[in-house]
């Protein structure tokens, strides 16, 4: 069995609140999750999930109260991980008293590059994110989305194995998250890992290979985003048009909503014949009938709706 | 310098050069000539001992604003400014960027000192006063400064690894300050009557930094000799500190959560 490429086992996260009197709040609860090499990973979850917190603990930023984690079978503790993987911060900050191209070549100086090598990676990668024509602008000078863009560019410059993007389509405009979109494609084509946290769900959508939501510090679900979403049918949708000069039930009308000169209705799964039966009695057109699926979206407001309902962040006891 | 903290020295000296640091020169320079220009006019065969006396307290004192000004914020702009979140991805342990920082400032101070002895140089020549034999111990005392700064440095770099800018600020001033006078410390408590102060005294003695030897201007100034088992002395007990700091920098900022 191959070693996964991110294995976090238990992972918790105590914060110390308060002035006087210290609290623990627990911002990450014991995160145990796999994410296999090659896959592009979606860590979803509302703001305060815990998911940043993942992240700066796996980078070694912040340091766990309980558990571990290893990368590519090394510790998180251990600096030569580093050298397999890129990591994007949420709104990334640099030194703006640099260029893109200096600020690229002093990173690309830890990867032990020549500087020819070096000087080729820069261009290459500056290239690769849309910044080659600002490449000699001050940091200081960039927009929100062109800082993106160089983080994007400093996460991937040495070929790590693993990346990690803290929400990569933040402060993007739609050409520029279509072009990271496709930025994460090719890294999975090269068989990187990609694991991105994000609140574009859609993007999540169309990306992953699975996904993990986060509410409260906990994990609410690990698996493939279409398993996520089809965990329950919610109704059926039928759409129809009239034919001829039979009337429609008043019980179907009052449900349906008209769009365009056609009918649709949503129905329970346990009604569909019946209402297909009153359909045929009147000589309706069935266009299409579908069933009705929670969105990862659905998914990920009824999570915050529950959360909200419970509290908003545990506390643990003092120290 | 390892392949880890070369970067981030270079880096550091050369954020100091785009932070316009070194314009301070600007107004060393200013300071000299201004003196030259004086001490030509309105005194008479002690030219020397003026403009070698400014000169020298100039460049302490310029160093010295630098060293705590630009070392208290070594490592909290980095975490303010979150520039060391995508930093410490890379493979470089904690105590390498410290070390990296650490010697980066040394380098912009060494530099700095560098060109202001170049001006005090200028300032004797134009005073009429060719560079002599006991010059050299105008040599040693930038070195003396040079290695006080070293140690001002290294403890506001501990300092700011555990506090604000601020805090760090005054901990290294009252520091150096206390530490200019620890022979008079030394003294005070041979001479008190309390046990109490006694070992009070001495503990201060012992624990700060002792910045007072240091400080041989004034023998500079006069041309006199500075024996060289003080500055062997001198550069074993700046060498001892500062590795201690940053043992100790290290240690506290290794196990720093980021926020």
């Amino acid at each position: 069995m191959s070693t996964p490429a991110i294995e976090i086992i238990g992972l918790t996260k105590d914060y110390a609140v308060g002035f006087w009197r210290k609290r623990m709040r627990r911002s990450l609860d014991s995160l145990t999750l796999q994410v296999e090499e090659g896959e592009i990973f979606g860590f979803l979850g509302p703001n305060g999930a815990g998911k940043t917190t993942t992240l700066k603990l796996l980078m070694g930023l912040i340091f766990p109260t309980a558990g571990t984690a290893r990368i590519r079978g090394c510790s998180i503790d251990d600096v030569r991980m580093h050298q397999d993987i890129g990591y994007l911060p949420e709104q990334p900050y640099f030194y703006d008293y640099l260029t893109a191209r200096e600020l690229l070549d002093y990173y690309a100086r830890f990867s032990n590059y020549g500087a020819l090598e070096r000087r080729e990676r820069v261009g290459r990668f500056l290239d690769l994110v849309g910044l080659a024509s600002a490449g000699d602008v001050q940091l200081r000078k960039y927009s929100k989305g062109m800082l993106q863009r160089a983080g994007i560019a400093q996460a991937i410059l040495h070929d790590p194995k693993v990346i990690f993007l803290d929400e990569p389509m933040s402060g993007l405009d739609p050409v520029g998250r279509r072009e990271v979109r496709d930025i994460i494609v090719d890294l999975k084509k090269q068989g990187r890992t990609v694991f991105f946290s994000t609140h574009i769900l859609s993007d999540a959508e169309m990306l992953c290979d699975r996904v993990a939501v986060l509410s409260g510090g906990k994990l609410q679900g690990v698996g493939a985003p279409a398993d996520i979403v089809s965990i329950e049918v919610h109704a059926m949708e039928i759409l129809f048009e009239e034919r001829g000069k039979h009337p429609l039930p008043n019980e179907l009308k009052e449900k349906a909503t008209t769009i365009g000169g056609r009918y649709r209705v949503e129905v329970a799964e346990a009604e569909l014949y019946p209402a297909l039966a009153q359909l045929e009695s009147c000589n309706a057109r069935i266009l299409s009938i579908s069933p009705v699926r929670p969105t990862l979206e659905d998914y990920f407001l009824r999570l915050v709706g529950r959360e909200e309902t419970i509290a908003p962040q545990v506390e643990v006891n003092s120290r | 310098m390892s392949a880890t903290t070369g970067p981030v020295a270079i880096n550091t000296f050369r954020e100091a050069v785009r932070d316009r640091v070194l314009y301070n020169l600007v107004f060393f320079a200013l300071v000299m000539i201004g003196a030259a220009v004086l001490v030509g006019q309105i005194s008479i065969g002690i030219e020397r001992l003026v403009i070698v006396n400014l000169g020298l307290s100039a460049i302490s004192l310029f160093g010295l604003v630098m060293a705590i000004f630009i070392g208290v914020g070594l490592v909290s702009k980095e975490i303010e400014k979150r520039t060391l979140h995508s930093l410490l991805a890379k493979p470089i342990r904690r105590w390498e960027f410290l070390v990296g920082k650490y010697a980066g400032l040394l380098l912009t101070l060494t530099i700095n000192t560098g060109f202001m002895t170049l001006g005090l140089a200028a300032a004797l020549l134009y005073v009429g006063r060719p560079l002599v034999r006991p010059d050299v111990s105008i040599v040693i005392a930038i070195y003396f400064i040079l290695l006080a700064l070293a140690l001002v440095t290294a403890l506001a770099l501990f300092f700011s690894c555990f506090s604000s800018p601020m805090l760090s600020t005054l901990f290294t001033l009252a520091i150096y300050i206390t530490g200019i006078f620890a022979n008079d410390i030394r003294a005070f408590g041979d001479l008190a009557s309390s046990p109490l102060v006694k070992a009070f005294a001495r503990v201060v003695y012992y624990l700060v930094p002792n910045f007072h030897n240091f400080n041989v201007i004034a023998a500079a100034a006069h041309g006199e000799g500075i024996p060289f088992s003080l500055v062997a002395q001198n550069t074993l007990y700046a060498a001892c500190y500062v590795t201690l700091l940053l043992l100790a920098s290290s240690a506290i900022f290794s196990t720093r959560d980021l926020k």
